[in-house]
């Protein structure tokens, strides 16, 4: 499969001001045409207002034999979560 | 007025029905969905024209009105006044990218000088129908740069699609005498008007995909008048086999 165009992972913002969320990927030979088939496959249904495409090549992952060291120290620090708090009701989106 | 409603929409009819064909078939599978996103959004703007005319034919003396199907699956191929170029195979992928990007340029400037049709509804219409429209043209353009510039083997099947399909372009943009009075009446869209920017955008984007278009093509013309290629009636006897056969069946 030597000529199977390139892999891209596919970014939307479901409305403006929430974050842009990784979707799934998509085969593209550029950027324009990933945009193009990112809007096709991805956001048929009113998913968003909003693309980014990136691809798959320029993501660095973390290794998953290296979780433990990354992850597993936050696990017990619950004082680095602001469930300490009383929310006001007024306050929404929280 | 229910006659030019009837280009209108046999001419996404068609071409929808034509892309819909690649469904299952394209080249890669995120083609395949844009293709028959393409269709479907064709074919939704032919089903909004068809209800309209059904509206303005109203009710018949048999006491009976039409609807949208009965315009989509029960008229003949000499009743069916779409451009000979939707009707065109699709070929190769060039083939198709060829016929879209002509006809989506056509479109888009016939859409766009539509949105100040006199008639509020054909407006409104064109409002709507001129995004979808206005990202098809974006798709098929970059297409057309994407293939006719791209690989030596490419470049060729393009010009070769050029040089077999041109002979159907002018017909867009050549308007018979009930566009003409359509055009008069300020309903319809005026296509002397629209065919120097229809002219200017072909020369722009044939430049930038290495592509030429064959000098002094006779150009074909009669879609418009129910004289169709062969092509129709295949095109019909698939389309429209299921109400044919099966009168009034539905699923």
């Amino acid at each position: 499969m030597k000529n199977e165009w390139p892999l891209w992972e596919i970014f939307i913002r479901s409305k403006s001001g929430l974050s842009h969320k990784h979707v799934g990927s998509l085969h593209a030979t550029d950027a324009e045409m990933a945009l193009e088939n990112a809007r096709d496959l991805y956001t048929r249904r009113n998913e968003g207002v909003s693309l980014w495409v990136v691809e798959s090549k320029h993501i660095t992952a973390s290794d998953p034999n290296d979780s433990d060291p990354l992850f597993e120290p936050a696990k017990d620090k619950i004082y680095r979560h602001p469930t300490f708090y009383n929310v006001p009701d007024e306050v929404t989106h929280m | 007025m229910k006659n030019y409603l009837l280009q209108l929409a046999d001419n996404a009819l068609i071409l929808g029905h034509r892309l819909g064909e690649w469904c299952g078939h394209a080249p890669e599978m995120e083609l395949d969905i844009a293709l028959t996103n393409i269709a479907l959004d064709l074919t939704g703007q032919a089903r909004s024209l068809y209800q309209r005319v059904a509206e303005l034919e109203g009710i018949g003396p048999d006491g009976t009105s039409k609807t949208e199907d009965d315009y989509a699956y029960l008229r003949d191929a000499w009743e069916f006044r779409n451009t000979l170029l939707v009707e065109q195979p699709n070929g190769d992928f060039a083939h198709t990218i060829v016929r879209q990007f002509i006809f989506d340029t056509y479109n888009y400037y016939m859409c766009r000088a539509l949105t100040q049709s006199k008639d509020e509804w054909l407006a409104g219409f064109a409002v709507k129908s001129l995004k979808e429209i206005t990202y098809q043209l974006r798709f098929s353009s970059e297409w057309m740069q994407r293939l006719g510039d791209g690989t030596e083997v490419s470049h060729a099947k393009m010009q070769a699609a050029i040089e077999e399909l041109w002979t159907y372009s002018g017909e867009l943009t050549t308007p018979n005498e009930m566009e003409k009075e359509m055009a008069s009446k300020g309903i319809g869209v005026d296509l002397t008007n629209i065919k120097r920017e229809v002219d200017i955008k072909m020369t722009e984007i044939l430049a930038a995909s290495n592509l030429t278009a064959p000098a002094d093509t006779w150009m074909q013309t009669g879609g418009k008048d129910g004289k169709h290629s062969e092509h129709m009636g295949f095109i019909l006897a698939e389309m429209q086999f299921l109400q044919r056969a099966y009168p009034g069946q539905e699923w």
